[in-house]
C-alpha cells in the first residue's frame, strides 16, 4: 500500500488525504520514519477525529499484529502495537484472563490505546491503562527502537502514555490483564432522576469496580441530567446458573452492519428526544441486578458494524471533557443547560466519574467525565464551542482521542501540560518527526 | 472431530499464514513449512499464543523434488489436511528474455507443488484418508500475453490437481483445487487491483476450511471469479489472441 487515501477518524470528521504506507517489517518501517519528512503511526482508527493524520506520511501499524509472549504468573501480555484488542479477549478470555482496563470499543489496537491512554468503566478504582503497561518499545525518528518503563527512560514513557503518537512510533508493548472466572458481568441498574442523584449513586457506589451512566442530555428542569446508572462485577462461577456450562461461553452477539449513510434529517431533536425518553422508562422499569455478558457490558456498540455512518455523511463530532471533582456538579449543569438549550441531543451521551490519575499528558483526572456526539453542522460546531468554554471555565481539560475541531487557544486554556510536553517534543526531537493534522492544528 | 495436525507448506505467505491461523483457531495443531523455517518464529509463537494449540516449523523446500519424500517421512505426524500455498509469480518480462528466470517460475508453480501433493497423495492413499488442498490460479485458465509463464505453469498444477482427484477419489482422499483470483498480498502488493475483485488472504483462508469442510472440488474465493473466467475461456481464440487483457 502507498497511495493516497481519503483518512478519516471515526468520527468520518474532517477527511484528509494522506499518504498511507503499511510496512511489514521493522526495517521498512526505519527506513519510512527516516525519510519522510514527517509521520504519525495509525492504528486501527478508532480515534475520532485527526489524530492519526499526517498528509504526508501515515504509518498504517496493523501489519505488526502479533502476540509475542504471555507470563501467566503475572497474566503479562507481549504484544506489537498492531494486535487488536477483540483478539486479546478471544484469545485470553476463554483462558480466563480479561484486559485490566478496556475503551467502549474492543476494535481498537494496542498502540492506539498506549497513545490515547485509554479508560474504561473501572478507571475511578484502577486507574487509566498506563497502570497496566510495564514497559513499551517506541521508534525515534532516526529509527533507534529504545524500550521505556517507570524506571527507564520514563520520562518516554509518561508522555508516550497519552502523548497520542507524537513520541515516535510505537512498535511493541508488555502489559498486564485481569484474572476472571467466567466471562460474565453482575450488572446492577441504578435510575436516578436528576443530575445530583447520579452523582450521588457514583459516590455511593464508589467501590463497585465498575460503573457508568447513560444521561439524557435533553432533560430539562427538575430532570436535568436524568441518567441510568450501571455499576458491575466479574461473576464469579458461583454466581453464574447450574447448568451453564463452560463459564467462558457465551452466545455471540449478533452483529448488523450499517450499510449505508443515513441521511442527516433524521436526527433531529424530537427523534433523540423520543429515543433517550424511551430509552430511560424501560432502563428505569427493570432496575437491581442481573447477569450479562462481557461483550454486551463492555461494547454494546461494537454489535453495530459501523454504527458512525448513522449519522450520515457529514460525520460526527465527539466531545469528551473531565471537570474536576469540585467544579463537577456546577460545571456539567452548564454543560447539559447549554445542550438542552439548544436541543442538539445526542444519542449517546455518557456520565462517568474519574478516580486520581497522575501522568504527563493523560486525559483522565480526579472529576466527572461527559461523553457526548453530535452530527457536523454550523449550529452543533458552534455549541461545540460554549462547552468548550464552559469546560475551561469550571477547570476541566479535554480528551484529545475524541477532539476534531477544538482551537490551540481551547487546549492551552485547558490544560496549563501542553506547555511541558511541546517543550518536551522540542528537546527530544519527537517533532522533528512525529506529527498529525491534530497535532498541527493544535499547536503541539 | 480429528485432532491430526495440519500442514502448510509455502508457509509464509499471506495465505499460507491466514490458513494457519483458521486452522489454529478451530483448535487443529499446525505444521509450518517453509524454506528457512528458523525465521518463521515470530508466526509460531503468535499462533500458539493466540490458540493454544501445538505449532511446529518444518524446513522444506519444494524446488528441491528429492527431498520431499525424506520430508515428509521426517514430519512428526502424518497431516490430516495438507494445504499446499507455494507459488512465485516472477517478472513476465524477465522470463520471456532470460529462460532461466521463466524456469524458475515453471518449477515453483508446478514442478514443486506437484512433487510434494504426490508424495503426500500416496501417503494419504495407503492411510485411506486425508485432503489435500492445492491453491492454483485463475492465470491457468488462459494463457495471457502478461502472465503467460506463471499461467501455464498454474495451468499444469490445475491439471494435475484435477488428475490426482480423479485418481484418489474411491480411496477416501479428496482433492480441493482453490482459484482465489485477486488477493491482498506481498505478491501483489503495489498492483493496481480492482477492489471489488480483491480478497482479503483471511477470505481465501474461510473459502479453504469451507471447501474441506464440505468437500467442494474446485473454488473460486469471490464467486463473480467464476463468471469472470467463463467469460474468459469462451472468446474466440481468432478474437482472443488481439486482445489486450
Amino acid at each position: 500500500m502507498r497511495e493516497v487515501m481519503k483518512l478519516s477518524g471515526w468520527g468520518r470528521y474532517p477527511v484528509i488525504d494522506a499518504h498511507v504506507r503499511a510496512p511489514r517489517d521493522e526495517a521498512t518501517l526505519r527506513a519510512l520514519v527516516t525519510a519522510q519528512e514527517s509521520v504519525i503511526a495509525r492504528g486501527a482508527g478508532r480515534a475520532y477525529g485527526d489524530s492519526a493524520i499526517n498528509p504526508a506520511a501515515t504509518i498504517d501499524m496493523r501489519r505488526f499484529n502479533r502476540m509475542l509472549a504471555f507470563d501467566p504468573s503475572r497474566g503479562q501480555l507481549t504484544a506489537e502495537a498492531g494486535v487488536v484488542l477483540a483478539d486479546v479477549i478471544s484469545s485470553f478470555l476463554p483462558r480466563g484472563w480479561f484486559p485490566s482496563v478496556t475503551p467502549g470499543t474492543k476494535f481498537v489496537t494496542l498502540g492506539g490505546m498506549i497513545a490515547a491512554d485509554v479508560h474504561g468503566k473501572n478507571h475511578h478504582k484502577d486507574g487509566s491503562f498506563r497502570q497496566f503497561v510495564d514497559w513499551i518499545d517506541v521508534m525515534d525518528a532516526d529509527g533507534v527502537v529504545a524500550r521505556c518503563s517507570r524506571d527507564e527512560n520514563a520520562d518516554l514513557f509518561d508522555f508516550t502514555l497519552g502523548g497520542m503518537g507524537l513520541t515516535g512510533v510505537i512498535l511493541r508493548a508488555a502489559f498486564r490483564l485481569r484474572p476472571v472466572e467466567t466471562a460474565w458481568i453482575r450488572q446492577t441498574t441504578l435510575p436516578a432522576s436528576d443530575l445530583k442523584a447520579a452523582m450521588a449513586i457514583f459516590e455511593e457506589t464508589h467501590e463497585s469496580t465498575y460503573s457508568v451512566a447513560w444521561i439524557d442530555c435533553l432533560a430539562t428542569g427538575g430532570s436535568l441530567g436524568r441518567s441510568i446508572v450501571m455499576t458491575g462485577e466479574h461473576a464469579g462461577v458461583g454466581d453464574l446458573p447450574k447448568h451453564a456450562g463452560s463459564p467462558f461461553v457465551t452466545r455471540p452477539n449478533p452483529s448488523l452492519p450499517v450499510p449505508v449513510d443515513f441521511p442527516s434529517f433524521i436526527f433531529n431533536r424530537h427523534m433523540v428526544r423520543a429515543f433517550n425518553a424511551i430509552y430511560y422508562a424501560k432502563q428505569a422499569l427493570r432496575p437491581g441486578p442481573r447477569l450479562v455478558d462481557w461483550d454486551s457490558f463492555f461494547y454494546p456498540l461494537d454489535s453495530i458494524l459501523g454504527w458512525n455512518r448513522i449519522y450520515g455523511k457529514s460525520g460526527f463530532a465527539q466531545f469528551q471533557c473531565v471537570i474536576p471533582l469540585d467544579r463537577a456538579r456546577e460545571g456539567l449543569e452548564s454543560l447539559l443547560h447549554a445542550i438542552s438549550a439548544t436541543g442538539a441531543g445526542s444519542f449517546l451521551a455518557v456520565l462517568k466519574r474519574f478516580g486520581p490519575q497522575e501522568s504527563a499528558f493523560s486525559f483522565p483526572m480526579a472529576g466527572y467525565t461527559l461523553a457526548l456526539d453530535f452530527p457536523i453542522n454550523p449550529q452543533t460546531l458552534s455549541l461545540l464551542e460554549t462547552l468548550d468554554q464552559i469546560t475551561v471555565a469550571h477547570q476541566g481539560r479535554f480528551y484529545l482521542a475524541k477532539d476534531a475541531r477544538m482551537t490551540s487557544g481551547t487546549l492551552r486554556a485547558a490544560d496549563g501540560r501542553v506547555e511541558d510536553f511541546t517543550r518536551a517534543r522540542r528537546a527530544q526531537g519527537w517533532s522533528r518527526r512525529f506529527r498529525s493534522s491534530q497535532a498541527e492544528r493544535l499547536s503541539i | 472431530m480429528t485432532n491430526a495436525p495440519v500442514l502448510i507448506i509455502g508457509a509464509r505467505s499471506d495465505i499460507a499464514l491466514a490458513v494457519a491461523h483458521k486452522y489454529a483457531a478451530l483448535g487443529r495443531p499446525i505444521q509450518l513449512a517453509a524454506r528457512r523455517a528458523a525465521s518463521l518464529v515470530a508466526e509460531r509463537d503468535d499462533i500458539v499464543l493466540r490458540y493454544d494449540v501445538p505449532v511446529s516449523l518444518h524446513e522444506f523446500d519444494a524446488l528441491a523434488a528429492q527431498t520431499h519424500e525424506a520430508f515428509v517421512s521426517e514430519l512428526p505426524a502424518l497431516p490430516d489436511i495438507a494445504v499446499c500455498a507455494v507459488g512465485y509469480m516472477g517478472d513476465q518480462s524477465a522470463s520471456e528474455r532470460d529462460i532461466a528466470a521463466a524456469v524458475c517460475v515453471m518449477r515453483s508453480n508446478f514442478e514443486g507443488p506437484a512433487s510434494i501433493l504426490a508424495v503426500l497423495a500416496n501417503r494419504f492413499a495407503e492411510r485411506g484418508s486425508g485432503v489435500l488442498v492445492g491453491i492454483s490460479s485463475v492465470a491457468g485458465e488462459r494463457g495471457r500475453a502478461t502472465n503467460y509463464v506463471y499461467g501455464a505453469s498454474k495451468a499444469g498444477f490445475t491439471a494435475f490437481l484435477s488428475g490426482l482427484r480423479n485418481r484418489l477419489a474411491k480411496q477416501g482422499v479428496h482433492v480441493v483445487t482453490v482459484l482465489p483470483g485477486f488477493v491482498a498480498t506481498r505478491m501483489t502488493e503495489g498492483m493496481a487491483l480492482p477492489a471489488r475483485l480483491t480478497a482479503q488472504p483471511d477470505e481465501v483462508a474461510d473459502a479453504i476450511e469451507r471447501a474441506v469442510r464440505k468437500s467442494r472440488n474446485v473454488v473460486y474465493v469471490r464467486p463473480v471469479w467464476r463468471l469472470i473466467m467463463a467469460g474468459i475461456r469462451n472468446i474466440p481464440e481468432a478474437v482472443f489472441k488481439r486482445m489486450k487483457i
